[in-house]
């Protein structure tokens, strides 16, 4: 899988050139000598699985990060910039998926801000007005206003303003960074026809994402990631799909997805017709004991206000929740004491406690038999850190002790410890959000293994076999790891189905909207 | 962002350009709507002439002060440091006076002080990294003792030169029928409002309150914009305190002691964001003529001061719910 030349005039350099790229976060290896170079007027799409070091590399070329090793040139000059900043005024700009405007700033003031046309301090009006249409105009969207507050415009033609605001500055190299996770089926054609119309004025385009059919529809490389280290790349239009993804897992499948024989209880967790301020708007499902359930969709479908909606976290207009003998909708307290427990997707911010204790994350809902006999107001450390040492053993999560804060953790420990969470509570019924999302494959691996030893009630993690709730958006994930997955599309839960019956294709045409499952 | 969010067309708007006005211009309704109600219950008294001067001339320090408080919280920061630097102004004005030293000159150095004290508050802020609120916390201490200090505890008497008429009454027969303090806040928060949306300075400050991370990655120096900001925030509390001045005729180091709470209440009234990238400066005026008119008319219909009290704290907090439930309906 060598890489062949790019652009086959060999007298012009390629736009933007990495070599060699070694990048190391204390014992961590991120980038193991990574190439990727991109020519003028093409679209090259950068794939991998989580982790897999995208990110990085991309964090490296925008000068959030300084390569430990490597070389990088524009237009075949040497190219290292300080600071994103550096990296954008060279001509390098990032699209992340998550937005990066002043939601209160209009379009014209967002494109051009940094770069303010003005006379003694003060704004040259006309002047703004004029280069920020004129950028707009460079993207075949002048239809978008440009003196409007971009929070009040949608999504898509925000992504569009911070598109223009890349051109406006002059960007040689752009970088698209899943870009499409949050638009929907119409911004998405939107955005790939801008994508070759900025191909066709010379732009050199870095689109990364997880969905290999988009890649395959609007780039013409690609170059895949694995572990730090490029793996594979070529020509887009001399390979399949199917070998993409092959190159991006890098094993067999089954290796990584361990599915014991589990044997299906009684239904422990039933939801009828329910649905939330906005979403979910119609959802209805049923979880049997030693079951894993998967639930799929774009991100923006409503699943994760599904599992709030069902844990008590946001506000039910209507339908019914019971778990085990509870109809309710009840509280996340009245939840926890019910048996049920919720991993949310947010971990930094939502799911754990960073700047306290492992300890402490993990007890933070059950504190119960820590005291002193007697005293239940009253918490003995030692016994706290009994409890917390057990899982710390059970889940081989990486730390000095139960003490140390989760901040100084992994990604994959981090996860780690909010699921423990859950096995410390000792719940039947387990809610995932995105339980694997930014974590190492190592960490992965262990995450899986623990859901199939949980859903068949093996080993010292259970007594009977567990029910898993569980939504990702990575499919592979939730193929190798379910029993059965529903699809949920603007707000509205499909049917489970075994995953017997599903691929990949046939989730993600559903997840779409192309396609339905009834 | 929710789905109904991705469907709208890039053209679509949630709300037309008219109610956008209505936003704009909610603050100034409200005081319309405040003043009403009391000229509908207060005696003859609330509506006169002189009454309306009177609150404008009361409104003024506050209001002068608000303007800078409204920089400041746009670019989602605080100053709790007002009051003492008002107080810090009155003192060091009256020393001047006392030695001689002519009134404009000494007023433009209280004025000079109090931007002293905002530039340090925000070098506090951006060079040792303190959050806001400790930092202008800490200068609110440290500006009110100095204060102190130059007094020896005492208040400073001061000779009569005209800066005291500042806030006077006019003459019935005068042109300018508002004392010249009540026009120097009313030219300085027109060329504010024209600074904040026709400066590039401006549009940073409301870059940074709205974004930050945004505005660093475009290249606007983010702590340099802090900087001017506590700066102006400083120079228009001295500004207030020449004002304060002016309504004392000495130096007083107990004086504005909690000021900057009616300063922050005016801007929160007026539409500013505690999280930063909103607010307005017609806003912030309007905020802080509503609060002298729920004083004025609570006076005039007899009221202890209490209810005046609990009545504000209503309507501040009504004020950020319906901002807040507006926010909801669009967002």
């Amino acid at each position: 899988m060598a890489e062949q030349p790019v652009v086959a005039d060999s007298q012009q350099p390629p736009r933007l050139e990495m070599g060699g790229v070694h990048k190391r976060f204390g014992g961590t290896v991120a980038l193991d000598g990574v190439d990727l170079a991109v020519g003028a007027g093409q679209v090259h799409a950068l794939v991998g699985e989580n982790g897999a070091g995208k990110s990085t590399l991309m964090k490296v070329l925008s000068g959030a990060h300084t390569a430990d090793r490597g070389q990088m040139f524009l237009d075949g000059e040497p190219f290292s910039p300080r600071n994103p900043l550096d990296a954008r005024r060279a001509g390098v700009s990032m699209i992340y998926q998550e937005l990066s405007l002043a939601p209160h700033l209009s379009a014209e003031e967002n494109i051009l801000l940094g770069m303010e046309p003005t006379r003694y301090g003060w704004l040259r009006r006309r002047e703004m007005r004029r280069s920020a249409v004129g950028a707009l105009r460079q993207l075949g969207h002048e239809e978008i206003p440009a003196h409007v507050p971009v929070g009040e415009l949608s999504i898509g033609a925000q992504q569009l303003v911070e598109v223009a605001r890349a051109v406006a500055v002059g960007c040689r190299v752009l970088v698209l960074d899943e870009p499409t996770s949050s638009l929907s089926q119409e911004d998405v054609q939107r955005l790939f026809a801008l994508v070759r119309r900025l191909k066709a004025q010379q732009l050199a385009i870095v689109y990364i994402s997880h969905f290999i059919e988009e890649v395959q529809e609007v780039a013409d490389r690609f170059t895949v990631l694995r572990d730090g280290k490029t793996v594979g790349g070529g020509q887009m239009s001399d390979t399949t799909a199917a070998r993409i993804v092959q190159l991006m897992v890098g094993r067999e499948i089954g290796d990584l997805y361990p599915r014991s024989k589990r044997a299906t209880g009684d239904v422990i967790l039933e939801v009828s017709e329910l649905a939330g301020l906005s979403k979910p708007r119609a959802a209805s499902l049923s979880l049997r004991r030693g079951e894993v359930l998967g639930i799929a969709g774009l991100v923006g479908a409503g699943r994760t206000e599904l599992l709030r909606a069902v844990f008590g976290l946001d506000a039910v207009r209507k339908g019914t929740v019971r778990l085990a003998t509870h109809v309710g909708p009840y509280s996340p307290a009245r939840r926890w004491a019910q048996g049920a427990g919720f991993v949310c997707e947010a971990r930094q911010t939502e799911g754990l406690a960073t700047a306290l204790s492992i300890a402490d994350n993990m007890t933070l809902s059950c504190l119960d038999g820590m005291g002193p006999a007697g005293l239940p107001g009253l918490i003995r450390p030692r016994l706290q850190h009994r409890a917390t040492q057990r899982w710390i053993d059970e889940l081989a999560i990486r730390c000095r002790d139960p003490r140390q804060r989760v901040m100084d953790l992994s990604g994959g420990n981090q996860q780690k410890v909010a699921i423990a969470r859950l096995l410390h509570h000792d719940v039947d019924v387990l809610l995932l959000d995105e339980p694997t999302r930014g974590i190492d494959v190592g960490s992965k691996a262990q995450i899986y293994q623990l859901i199939d030893r949980l859903a068949t009630g093996a080993s010292a993690c259970g007594r009977p076999p567990r029910a898993v709730l569980m939504v990702s958006s990575y499919l592979p994930e939730l193929l190798g790891v379910c029993d059965r997955i529903a699809v949920m599309h603007r707000g509205r839960l499909g049917p489970a189905r075994p995953v017997s019956q599903l691929t990949e294709h046939k989730l993600m045409m559903e997840a779409t909207g192309q396609e339905s499952a009834a | 962002m929710s789905a109904n969010d991705a469907k709208r067309r890039p053209t679509d708007l949630s709300r037309g350009s008219g109610c956008r006005w209505l936003n704009h211009l909610g603050p100034l309704l409200a005081l319309f709507v405040v003043y009403g109600l009391f000229a509908a219950m207060a005696p003859p008294s609330f509506r006169s002439a002189n009454n309306l001067e009177l609150m404008a001339r009361q409104a003024a320090v506050v209001g002068t002060a608000a303007v800078g408080m409204t920089f400041i919280i746009i670019a989602a920061g605080i100053d709790l440091s007002v009051g003492s630097v008002v107080a810090l102004v009155t003192m060091v004005i009256a020393m001047l006076l006392n030695r001689d030293i002519d009134p404009v000159p000494a007023a433009l150095i209280g004025v000079g002080v109090g931007g002293l004290c905002g530039l340090v508050s925000g070098l506090v802020i951006t060079g040792l990294r303190v959050l806001p609120f400790i930092g202008t916390l800490g200068m609110l201490l440290i500006v009110r003792g100095f204060a102190k200090y130059l007094g020896g505890e005492q208040k400073i008497d001061a000779p009569r030169t005209g800066l005291d008429d500042l806030l006077a009454s006019v003459s019935e027969e005068s042109a300018w029928v508002l004392p010249p303090g009540v026009w120097l806040l009313i030219f300085l928060s027109v060329l504010a409002a024209f600074f904040l949306h026709y400066s590039k300075l401006g549009r940073h400050i409301f870059a940074v309150g709205s974004n930050e991370a945004t505005a660093r990655l475009c290249g606007v120096g983010v702590n340099r914009v802090k900087v001017y900001v506590y700066t102006l925030g400083g120079l228009t509390a001295g500004l207030a305190g020449v004002l304060q001045f002016s309504r004392l005729g000495i130096g007083s180091p107990i004086t504005a002691v909690g000021m900057e709470l009616d300063v922050i209440a005016a801007v929160v009234i007026g539409g500013g964001s505690l999280s930063g990238g909103e607010g307005s400066l017609l806003g912030s005026l309007a905020g802080a003529l509503i609060m002298m008119v729920i004083r004025s008319g609570c006076t005039h219909l007899d009221l202890p001061n209490y209810t005046q009290e609990m009545i504000t704290g209503t309507i501040i907090i009504g004020a950020v719910a319906l901002d807040r439930f507006r926010h909801r309906r669009v967002g």
